[in-house]
């Protein structure tokens, strides 16, 4: 599942980040706010219809995300360990 | 003949502040160097570089607060001079003796993948964890001397907000060897030496898991507030009010220290005009400075206050979220909420503005930010503006104790967004491209209460700022145009002011001309020839040519009641739209230029501006003549 698609205040984990072919430092700098395989991540807001723009909990920071971001991350449940 | 450059860098061991946006970093550095700090550039960019001194008693320090940043991948600017200060290759710094490495002790998640990038450095650091007392407050207990053992490095706690809260931090200053450390130091650490993000994650995962720190939840005062301050329909309505709130109170709050300035110019310059005989001297020194200058300057307290709210709602941690709650109606126009920072900025100067929007990624959006960013109503407008409506809006109160000349600021204020969206908007149907990608990635940090040392020195360097510009740009163009005014003298046996011979004069009525359609006399128009270089200028000029004019029986008469016998109604509503629109003065050109590297972007600037403060103008005075208020 992709996080755009995360109901409101369900905590899961980042499985990938996908890349953006048009642009291509997306993927990194989401990593470098806290994207990371494994890091769980919940969506705490979501605008009316359609919910841009998000707002998306990573680890302990918060961060305001669109939607065409929010589509680049893959999520998976929590396991386990979690 | 190759001209080796050689740097000479004061004694004092140099200290650099690295840390996580939004981890209290900034405050630290105000409680360890005071009021002692130096605002400038880095060499070659603008981005803002922040130094100061610690004294220690016996010996002192040269602080260094670089900025924020998530990681050391030199990606952005801002890393890019984190990393090249870290690495001793910025141009006109030295490497840095000691890294203080700042951590936010609420997140050390994300605060220790930056130590880790820090440490492979290979730059002697201590790590200092800050915010300690909000986590202590949240049930975070942090055990320093396990953190110690597992980073092997120095630790200490910082409370960046409370005084005395650097304490650990000094007394580890004030222990720490620097000259054992010079010998040693030669990293031959390179940033090529990545290592991938997953990894040090893992990393810190599994020290948190060892310190019991891995089940830590997120800050809930936050989250509670934010069910109100961004409630899709609420949070909006209290966005609105606060800033109409701001708009209000720079209004009614200035009334009290304005009228202090004005009394002492006014004694300055019947004082001066005592003290030296009438001559040439007495009218460069009353018309010319004192009355120019003294103009301008009666605005600072109005700045003061546009500012503190300023500060005040970026400390709070609010700034953020109404980026956030507005990204939906730039989205509308094609921009992102990323836009909106730069152009809040703009509200203070259009120049930072112009520089933060290097935090947008995308081409397209970044251009289109630069080419509005002039039309958000700047504070160098705001005289102007304080001017004009003091002079021409009655003061009295409309429905709901709303004053009328604060609504007519907000109003003004509002036009200049409005006109911004429309050409935004525009230029998305022209720029168009297939596929746009409009990052937002914001971060919305903690909520905190904003500390007093903190705005007073934002404030206090926004005086400096403005007392520099003062006593720099506009002492300068104010002794010029008193020149222009005052020279060549009249013909003997002319009638009329004086001022209508000198050059001044004959240009303002050659300008006059192209102004007459929109209702502006050859004052105003010699007034705006100067007003290329900063906007203030305008009010000083006015003050001065009024002055030289002799309309004035004497300088020190302020310039209101002029006006208000001078002009109508519908001169100084256009002149208002005017300032709404037109070109900013040439400074933010100069950046344009810079930062889109070249003549286009600034010549369709100039152009687009200028045609529409004219059109703009030409429709509020033909309409305002209509409707009778000539």
């Amino acid at each position: 599942m992709r996080l755009d698609q995360l109901s409101i205040n369900v905590t899961q984990r980042v499985k990938k980040v996908n890349p953006f072919t048009l642009m291509p430092e997306i993927e990194h700098q989401l990593a470098e706010i806290g994207f990371i395989p494994g890091e769980k991540v919940t969506v705490l807001r979501k605008n009316f219809f359609g919910g841009d723009p998000l707002m998306i909990r990573i680890g302990l920071s918060t961060f305001a995300l669109r939607k065409q971001e929010a589509e680049l991350i893959e999520v998976e449940d929590l396991q386990d360990n979690d | 003949m190759i001209e080796a450059k050689i740097h000479f860098f004061p004694k004092e061991p140099l200290v650099a502040l690295v840390g996580n946006p939004n981890s209290g970093k900034t405050s630290l550095f105000n409680l360890l160097t005071g009021g002692k700090q130096k605002v400038a550039n880095y060499a070659g960019v603008t981005i803002e570089r922040k130094e100061g001194k610690l004294n220690l008693g016996n010996h002192s320090l040269r602080i260094l607060d670089l900025p924020g940043v998530y990681s050391l991948y030199p990606r952005s600017l801002d890393e890019e001079i984190t990393c090249n200060v870290l690495l001793g290759r910025a141009t006109g710094e030295k490497k840095p003796d000691l890294v203080l490495c700042v951590l936010d002790a609420t997140n050390l998640r994300r605060s220790l993948r930056l130590v880790l990038a820090v440490k492979r450095m290979g730059l002697p650091c201590i790590v200092v964890v800050n915010m300690m007392d909000i986590a202590n407050k949240r049930g975070i207990e942090i055990d320093l001397s396990q953190l110690e053992q597992e980073l092997h490095m120095p630790i200490v706690e910082s409370i960046g907000i409370q005084t005395k809260g650097d304490k650990a931090v000094r007394e580890k200053l004030i222990s720490y060897d620097f000259k054992t450390y010079f010998s040693t130091l030669n990293s031959t650490t390179d940033v090529s030496d990545h290592q991938p993000i997953e990894v040090d994650n893992i990393v810190v995962q599994a020290i948190l898991q060892r310190m019991g720190l891995d089940k830590v939840m997120a800050d809930p005062i936050s989250d509670r507030f934010d069910r109100i301050l961004l409630h899709p329909v609420l949070g909006l309505i209290i966005l609105f009010s606060v800033l109409f709130f701001i708009f209000q109170a720079v209004f009614s709050w200035a009334e009290y220290p304005k009228e202090i300035i004005e009394a002492g110019t006014d004694f300055l310059s019947k004082f001066i005009a005592n003290l030296i005989p009438e001559g040439w001297l007495q009218s460069l020194l009353v018309h010319g400075i004192i009355a120019g200058l003294g103009g301008v300057l009666v605005f600072l307290p109005q700045i003061l206050i546009l500012f503190f709210f300023i500060l005040l709602l970026e400390e709070s941690g609010y700034l953020p979220r109404a980026a956030y709650l507005l990204d939906r109606l730039m989205g509308s126009v094609g921009l992102s909420g990323r836009s909106f920072i730069p152009l809040l900025s703009s509200f203070a100067c259009a120049i930072p503005g112009i520089m933060a929007t290097r935090t947008i990624s995308n081409a397209r959006d970044r251009l289109v930010t630069i080419l509005i960013a002039p039309l958000m109503t700047c504070s160098a407008r705001l005289p102007v503006y304080a001017l004009l409506i003091g002079a021409f809006i009655p003061a009295r109160k409309i429905a709901f104790g709303i004053e009328l000349q604060g609504f007519v600021l907000f109003a003004l204020y509002g036009v200049g967004i409005l006109g911004a969206m429309v050409v935004a908007w525009l230029l998305k149907k022209i720029l168009s491209s297939q596929k746009a990608f409009h990052p937002l990635m914001m971060e919305l940090p903690n909520y905190h209460m904003p500390s007093c040392k903190n705005i007073a020195i934002g404030l206090w360097q926004r005086t400096i700022i403005f007392l520099q510009r003062v006593g720099g740009t506009i002492l300068l163009l104010t002794i010029a145009l008193w020149f222009l005014a005052s020279y060549p003298n009249p013909p003997l046996g002319a009638i009329g002011p004086a001022i209508e011979y000198s050059y001044a004069g004959i240009l303002g009525k050659a300008l006059a001309v192209v102004f007459a359609p929109i209702g502006f006399n050859w004052e105003i128009s010699i007034a705006l020839v100067p007003g290329l270089a900063a906007r203030e200028v305008v009010v000083s000029s006015l003050a001065t040519v009024y002055a030289i004019a002799g309309q004035a029986s004497s300088a020190e008469e302020a310039l209101t009641p002029i006006l208000q016998q001078g002009w109508s109604l519908a001169t100084a509503l256009s002149l208002l739209v005017w300032f709404v629109f037109a070109p900013q003065c040439l400074s933010t050109i100069a950046v344009v230029k810079r930062e889109t590297g070249g003549y286009k972007i600034p010549m369709i600037m100039l152009t687009y501006l200028f045609s529409l403060a004219y059109l703009a103008s030409f429709i509020t005075y033909q309409f305002a003549l209509y409707f009778g208020l000539s």
